[in-house]
């Protein structure tokens, strides 16, 4: 047995140094036509708000999809949730956690009702969803009876739209570090002690340098303007949470495999339909969570809140290498594919782009992604 | 003048050279056997000459009744008379028999198609064939074998002169096979040169005129099938050689592992019908148990039904080392020490996208990682002695399963199961496809498991197989027990008499 090639040049990463370099070349493009305001601490602190509620639904929506499904309710979901928050807290006035708490649980229970028809009874998801689509938009309007509900607690608003001072954000900083060095010296020293080859400290070290200078460059961006904004710091949240899932549990492993081939899998004593389930209440969860950063940010819930947002979603992970077919995708990937997405919104809007010509472009840009996908893996 | 020469094909594929000079002739009415081990370039050979890989891309010449012929794509070579009949069907299961015959080439004016010239000449062929099928029907609702039969209507409508058949006999029942036969038979007395892919020399020998054995992309010799035999062909295709395939060992048999009462299975589609009727056995420990029986006798619904994976209604009572347990699903199998190394490995085995090391740990994983978390050095740890005790050959455990020979991805799967640590192991058709070299080394590790004290439960098409692994069979025949025979006992005589139900 040859020992394992290092990890740097394995296909999906190589896939993502792309995605990253690509990224790079719209961020100078339109740093460049916007007379170099685009990447100004005050615009990438913007510009990393505006995409955290994406960003945070495609967590979610890339877990479902690799297992083989898909949610097109999300968008309604967001704005229904959001209109329960609202309702709870200015309508009833039963104070700032319980309200959270139903956001969140609306979420979590539509998850479960729409993973549970689709699971247990067999109802394709795209029709599960789609059929939630138009439901939970229904049910939004007729709670907000067709109303925007303002929010006036200024502790909800800042979920989203508060700033984490800059100390925090330089301590958050040393911890991320410090989590960084320790997962490398941790890999290593596993090598070693199940006896599969000598402990590389500096290869692993050297592994470290990237992740470690791109937490110090995003607080350094962040504190220059008014601090890490709360929306992110929950998507970053978020999106360690999806990619220990994905990457460390057996739940995430059993995705893939359900994804991959739902019968090999359901044979080899997984509970396909279980861990649908939990997939899907894993997303209304998050959908929640985007739903409170929404409303949030807006100071209001409104009846067409999240509309189209279940395709930005898809969209993202689409973008960042997942598969419709299953089987196939990161959580990486996924959130590289959201900030892709919120970079051409926000350098468009700079550049005073006509709303439809933004849409034509982006909606150009997801299927020339796929495509150019395609052509690299018939190559190889 | 032969129907088909092909001379000197070399087809490389980067860093591989699949085919290395073959050269192949086939005469009118002439039955032409191309056997060798998976991986000797049959099926690249076929593909060159159906032009899936089209002029331009190998090197070498084909001429069809001595005209040199430029294949551009498979219409060409469809034009030119030839057809192929692949391994896995290509019927589109929604349409009718009728739909999927003339597929591409409808009867029709201005893109209408007429329905009725349709059926009807579907309708004639098929009676030229013998074959009791309705065109109208949906193909999807015949059984695999009438599938393969339809496979090979819709080749003659297209007056085919060469007819290449690759391992066309794997999902048929001994009487389909039959059928098969007949009409190739008549086919042969109409002039239409047939190459025959198989890995069922009994079959290549009943059929041949004569047989051409490839080896590592090379035409390693063409011969009269009169002059050859079984043993001469298979040493020809490992290159040495072989001896007895199924070395007798005796197995030393311990307490009964598990015990199966009165276990009866319905049809999930036709919940009346029952594929499994009221089956009682045990194994033993370190005991052989060989299922034998025809397409159809419920020995698959038998081992799925046990191991909780059935999905239509079921009634059975289980005993694992003398107790009665509960299994309720494939989980449940799993913990009382059921392993299922089930059938078509593509389908129901691996995820073809996902490395050995993924497939290898997926039913195990929660006893070698651990209940929520997993542990990719110990995964590697774990899966690095069945790797090398099958001799799983790949670069490394990140290999990608559907990169594979079939036979190291028949190992991956035996195992990921033997990393669940089973007592009992089920095996459905663990060698189907699979070349000799690689099914040689699976018959030995299943002596050397049975050997370790597992109670292996194996079910196989393959008489041989059976007869020559089994301690004791279970001969199935329309989801009961027809026969129960010692080694000693077994004939294939005996076996067969029972699975056709004529005992």
């Amino acid at each position: 047995m040859e020992k394992t090639k290092s990890a740097i040049f394995d296909k999906s990463s190589l896939r993502a140094y792309v995605m990253i370099f690509v990224l790079g070349l719209i961020w100078l493009y339109f740093h460049w036509a916007t007379n170099y305001i685009f990447l100004t601490s005050r615009n990438l602190s913007n510009l990393m708000t505006q995409m955290s509620v994406t960003a945070i639904l495609a967590v979610g929506m890339l877990m479902v999809i690799v297992s083989g499904n898909i949610d097109l309710s999300v968008g309604s979901v967001l704005g229904f949730a959001g209109g329960i928050a609202a309702y709870s807290l200015t309508t009833l006035e039963y104070g700032l956690p319980v309200s959270i708490a139903f956001a969140i649980a609306v979420g979590v229970l539509i998850g479960i009702f729409h993973g549970a028809l689709t699971a247990y009874l067999n109802i394709p998801a795209f029709i599960v969803t789609l059929g939630g689509l138009l439901a939970w938009r229904g049910a939004t309007k007729w709670l907000l009876a067709g109303n925007t509900i303002p929010i006036s607690n200024d502790t909800f608003k800042m979920i989203g739209q508060g700033n984490l001072p800059a100390t925090i954000g330089w301590v958050l900083a040393a911890a991320a570090i410090l989590f960084v060095l320790f997962a490398a010296y941790s890999r290593a020293r596993s090598v070693k002690q199940y006896g599969l080859g000598e402990a590389n400290y500096g290869a692993e070290l050297l592994k470290a340098i990237l992740p470690i200078g791109a937490i110090i460059a995003f607080i350094w961006v962040m504190n220059s303007y008014q601090g890490v904004p709360i929306p992110v710091l929950i998507l970053l949240a978020v999106a360690l949470l999806g990619a220990f899932l994905t990457g460390s549990t057996t739940f995430g492993r059993y995705l893939y495999a359900i994804g991959g081939n739902a019968d090999a899998a359901r044979l080899s004593g997984i509970n396909n339909k279980r861990n649908i389930l939990k997939v899907y209440a894993l997303l209304g969860a998050l959908t929640g969570v985007a739903a409170l950063i929404f409303t949030g940010r807006v100071g209001s819930a409104s009846p067409d809140a999240g509309t189209l947002k279940e395709l930005d979603a898809i969209a993202a992970c689409v973008i960042g290498g997942a598969s419709l077919m299953g089987g196939r995708g990161t959580i990486f990937g996924a959130c590289l594919g959201a900030l892709i997405m919120a970079s051409l919104d926000n350098g468009m809007s700079l550049l005073n782009v006509k709303d439809y010509m933004q849409d034509i472009i982006k909606g150009s840009i997801l299927v020339a992604a796929v495509g150019l996908d395609m052509m690299g893996r018939k190559q190889s | 003048m032969p129907l088909l020469e092909m001379k000197d094909i070399v087809k490389e594929f980067p860093g591989v050279k699949a085919l290395d000079g073959v050269s192949f002739t086939l005469e009118a009415g002439e039955f032409h056997s191309l056997v060798g081990e998976n991986g000797a370039g049959k099926s690249t050979l076929m593909k060159v000459l159906s032009a899936v890989y089209p002029a331009g891309t190998y090197e070498g010449e084909i001429l069809i009744e001595d005209s040199p012929q430029q294949f551009r794509g498979i219409r060409d070579s469809e034009n030119a008379g030839v057809a192929i009949i692949f391994q896995e069907l290509s019927l589109v299961k929604e349409l009718t028999v009728g739909e999927n015959i003339f597929l591409g080439q409808e009867p029709s004016k201005f893109g209408v198609i007429n329905w009725s010239e349709l059926y009807h000449k579907a309708s004639t062929l098929l009676r030229d064939l013998h074959l009791p099928i309705d065109p109208r029907v949906a193909v999807g609702t015949l059984g695999i074998g009438q599938q393969q039969l339809v496979e090979i209507a819709k080749a003659l409508s297209k007056k085919a002169k060469i007819l290449v058949l690759d391992e066309p006999t794997a999902a048929l029942t001994e009487s389909e096979v039959e059928t098969l036969f007949g009409i190739l038979r008549k086919l042969k007395a109409d002039g239409v040169g047939m190459i025959y892919i198989s890995h069922k020399l009994d079959e290549v020998f009943e059929m041949s005129d004569r047989i051409t054995v490839l080896r590592d992309g090379k035409t390693i010799a063409t011969h009269d099938a009169k002059d050859l035999n079984k043993a001469k062909v298979i040493s020809l295709m490992v290159g040495r050689e072989v001896g007895d395939i199924f070395p007798k060992v005796e197995h030393e048999l311990g307490d009964t592992a598990l015990e199966i009462k009165h276990l009866t299975a319905y049809s999930p589609e036709n919940p009346g019908k029952r594929l499994v009727d009221d089956v009682s056995f045990s194994v033993r420990k370190g005991e052989v148990l060989g299922i034998a029986g025809l397409m159809g006798a419920g020995r698959t619904e038998l081992l799925m039904t046990i191991f909780g994976a059935w999905q239509g209604t079921f009634s059975r009572e289980i005993l694992v080392d003398g107790h009665s347990v509960s299994i309720d699903s494939p989980a449940d199998a799993i913990a009382n020490g059921v392993g299922f190394v089930t059938e078509d490995r593509k389908r129901f085995g691996l995820i073809l996208e996902q490395t050995i090391l993924d497939n290898m740990t997926l039913a195990g994983l929660r006893t070698i990682s651990g209940k929520m978390l997993t542990n990719r050095t110990k995964e590697m740890m774990a899966a690095r002695t069945p790797m090398e005790s099958l001799r799983i050959k790949a670069n490394s455990p990140m290999t990608i399963a559907g990169t594979l020979s079939g036979g190291n991805q028949q190992k991956v799967v035996l195992g990921k199961w033997l990393l669940t640590g089973p007592k009992v192991l089920f095996l459905d058709e663990p060698t189907r496809g699979i070349d000799v070299g690689a099914k040689q080394e699976i018959y030995a590790e299943i002596n050397k498991l049975a050997k370790q004290g597992l109670a292996i439960v194996l079910v196989s098409s393959e008489l041989p197989e059976v007869l020559g692994l089994a301690d004791r069979i279970i001969v199935l025949h329309e989801g009961r027990v027809a026969a129960e025979l010692t080694r000693q006992e077994a004939t294939p005589e005996k076996v067969m008499a029972a699975a056709t139900g004529n005992n």
